[in-house]
């Protein structure tokens, strides 16, 4: 079999950085998703080539989309609608359908996707690699538990599977990272709505045990709850929010002007109403300017403001509206630490916290919330507890033995680091922050015999290796052997 | 893989047991770097390196043996190198001699080897290099160059020549592996306080070899493609190259 037509491209993370150049199949048909499958694994059978991995919209942080001198297959081309079922709001789609695609689609028709990250901008496939979770975590888990079942291509054959059938596969699956197959397929229980509006309830709180004990005495009553952190401000104010919390609406509960026009309170129409047009040098986000845009956002926002209508774009994906704003932090790009750690430990925010403000690294973006229980993916990000998320520019000296330090105060506290975001974690941290590895490896070794399901991520995390590289070494008359 | 924080996960040293290299492997290995491959000449200080490197905590330290003026061997162990260990994420080309410039003068098969040691045969294995880097997709190539190179000097044009090729060739290298994943940083020191400058008037703006590890460990991880130490150099090069070379070759040592 000859291999698919492929393009070398170099590639990298959200976060823009590490590059590294891959053999960039589109997959415009789930058949080149076999071939290509195929193909890498033969060649990984006879020591050779650099196998494959999936990439959707590319929106992990750091290196999980990439195959260094390997083949990523582009699955954004996998974007057919399958199967509908409205009644059911169950529907079927190829992994390379966006969940912006879903909710332009079934929100006008009553249904919602049941996870939505902070960016609309993820492909299903992805979301069932990275296994996402969202500001309803702590009430409806994250994305694999609302999946019925979904298609995966390996090199030991293409799989159906789901909770039931083959469950050690499917929840490897969830939050795998893409090292156990090509999802070409899934079947994904959607959420009923009546309106593409929320009811929001905006508090300010004045530090971060205020807002904590806010948010543990008062989230079981909201579907969706989050908190804005300003990194900026320290001692007495560390940690000092702002907190959104709210519902879906129901038609009847919107204003006048909504309520009566029903095809405008089901309207989904995404807007970008800005683009990062060029890269600006790296240290335009920096401490005086993240400084001053915290202080607006925190007066920006009410010190108590209830049930007002949030439509779902400006509620869940703010930063959508900018296109490319990966690019604000300049050449060196950026890096997304998102952790979690148990109830008992929420103290390690803290720290983190004072830790972040003690050398002004400015933290853009920092957002707090709970978790509630997780799935049985062994490596599924989510737990009970608190989840802190903060995006951190890159090119400040300390930044990576900080980064370290917190590694390990998050470990000591029993939680872990969110791989999608992760781009510098060691392997032997990454080990002890995910006790089922085991189960994982077993799965995947059982799927993928010759291991040739590969990423940057899998390299540096040691999950994946190239045993013998492409190039035979030259011979030569009156060679020297040393 | 080198991380986000342009952290190596491994490096192959060429000239692995001169001072520079021990420095920078000494600074590489408390990141992230476990992997370190030694090329060099069988020797005390390549072994000694070797033990430094394990003592620093890196888990796989191996020494090869590799001699830049045999010019088909020393590219062949460098694919080696690849062929063994799989990924190398930093090569490091610091293998290099000074010479005695009257010495030199006097004795062209003694300049030849220079040349070959510090340009013919690194140039040849970093071609080596360049092809499995470019295999795997990712990876950077750091030269160790000079100063010396920005503009010979009389008073040491022969090595001179040599850093000027070798840098002219690096920054080549680069240009040619824009899109392949790889880069190339060139890293042009002054005048390096050690055992290489041992009984020498130290040059203006001297630098010493942590100083120079530091700058190829900040090179790595921003990608520089030129990076002078100490840094002011740069400023004093992009004058004194001005210089009428009336002027230039009055310059004293």
């Amino acid at each position: 079999m000859t291999a698919p037509r492929t393009r070398r491209k170099v590639l990298t993370g959200w976060g823009r950085t590490a590059p590294s150049a891959a053999d960039v199949l589109h997959a415009v048909h789930p058949s080149l998703v076999d071939e290509a499958v195929s193909a890498a694994d033969a060649a990984a059978g006879a020591h050779r080539g650099r196998g494959l991995i999936a990439r959707g919209m590319g929106r992990s942080y750091g290196d999980a989309a990439q195959n260094a001198g390997g083949t990523v297959v582009d699955a954004t081309w996998l974007d057919a609608v399958h199967a509908v079922d409205l009644a059911a709001g169950r529907i079927t789609v190829g992994a390379g359908v966006s969940l912006q695609t879903l909710m332009e689609r079934f929100v006008p028709l009553g249904w919602f996707v049941p996870v939505t990250p902070g960016t609309r901008l993820v492909s299903v496939g992805g979301a069932v690699a990275a296994d996402i979770h969202g500001k309803n975590h702590h009430v409806d888990g994250s994305f694999c538990s609302h999946v019925v079942s979904m298609t995966l291509v390996t090199p030991t054959g293409t799989f159906t599977v789901s909770p039931t059938a083959d469950p050690d596969l499917f929840w490897a699956t969830a939050g795998g990272m893409g090292l156990t197959g090509v999802v070409t397929e899934v079947t994904l229980q959607m959420i009923p709505v009546e309106t593409s509006y929320l009811l929001v309830d905006t508090e300010r709180a004045t530090d971060l045990d205020d807002v904590m004990g806010r948010m543990l005495s008062g989230d079981d009553a909201y579907r969706y709850s989050v908190a804005w952190i300003d990194c900026q401000s320290t001692g007495r104010r560390l940690g000092r929010s702002v907190l959104t919390r709210g519902d879906h609406a129901r038609l009847a509960e919107l204003p006048r002007r909504l309520a009566s026009d029903p095809d405008r309170a089901r309207a989904f129409v995404p807007r970008q109403l800005a683009r990062v047009p060029v890269t600006p040098p790296s240290g335009l986000l920096n401490p005086m300017t993240v400084g001053a845009f915290n202080e607006f956002w925190f007066r920006k926002a009410p010190r108590r403001q209830l049930g007002r209508p949030h439509h779902m774009t400006g509620f869940f994906h703010p930063l959508d509206g900018v296109g490319g704003w990966n690019r604000l932090y300049g050449g060196r790009g950026f890096l997304q630490y998102q952790f979690v750690v148990p109830d008992e430990a929420g103290d390690t925010v803290r720290r983190v916290l004072e830790r972040l403000t003690a050398v002004r690294l400015a933290s853009f973006l920092a957002v707090l919330k709970r978790f509630g229980p997780g799935d049985p993916g062994p490596l599924s990000f989510p737990m009970p507890g608190w989840t802190l998320a903060l995006d951190l520019p890159v090119g400040h000296d300390a930044l990576d033995r900080l980064l370290d330090d917190l590694d390990e105060q998050v470990l000591a506290a029993g939680g872990r680091v969110y791989l999608a975001k992760d781009s510098r974690l060691s392997p032997g941290t990454f080990r002890s922050m995910y006790p089922s590895l085991d189960r994982f490896v077993e799965v995947r070794a059982r799927v993928d015999p010759h291991g040739m399901l590969r990423s940057d991520l899998g390299r540096r995390l040691g999950l994946c290796s190239d045993a013998a590289p492409l190039p035979q070494p030259t011979t030569r008359k009156g060679r020297k052997n040393p | 893989m080198i991380d986000a924080t342009g952290r190596p996960q491994s490096v192959l040293v060429l000239g692995g047991g001169s001072e520079l290299a021990r420095a920078i492997v000494g600074r590489l290995v408390p990141g992230r770097c476990r992997t370190v491959i030694l090329a060099g000449r069988p020797s005390e200080r390549l072994d000694a390196a070797a033990d430094e490197a394990r003592a620093a905590g890196a888990e796989v330290v191996e020494t090869v043996a590799f001699d830049t003026t045999d010019l088909a061997g020393g590219p062949t162990a460098v694919e080696e190198v690849f062929a063994r260990h799989g990924d190398v994420d930093v090569v490091l080309a610091a293998a290099g001699a000074l010479g005695d410039q009257a010495r030199l003068e006097s004795d062209p098969s003694a300049a030849a080897d220079l040349i070959t040691t510090n340009f013919t045969g690194l140039a040849a294995a970093l071609l080596a290099a360049a092809r499995c880097m470019r295999a795997q997709g990712h990876g950077r190539i750091v030269v160790i160059s000079s100063v010396a190179g920005d503009r010979p000097r009389k008073a040491n044009f022969i090595y001179g020549s040599t850093k000027s090729g070798l840098d002219a060739f690096a920054r080549g290298l680069g240009d040619s592996l824009v899109g392949s994943g790889v880069g190339v940083t060139v890293v042009r020191p002054g005048f390096v306080v050690g055992r290489m400058t041992e009984g020498m008037d130290p040059a203006p703006f001297p630098t010493t070899p942590q100083a120079v590890a530091e700058a190829v460990v900040r090179g790595i991880s921003s990608g520089a493609e030129v990076v002078y130490v100490p840094p002011v150099l740069r400023w004093v090069f992009a004058v004194l190259k001005l210089l009428p070379r009336a002027v230039w070759r009055r310059m004293p040592g």
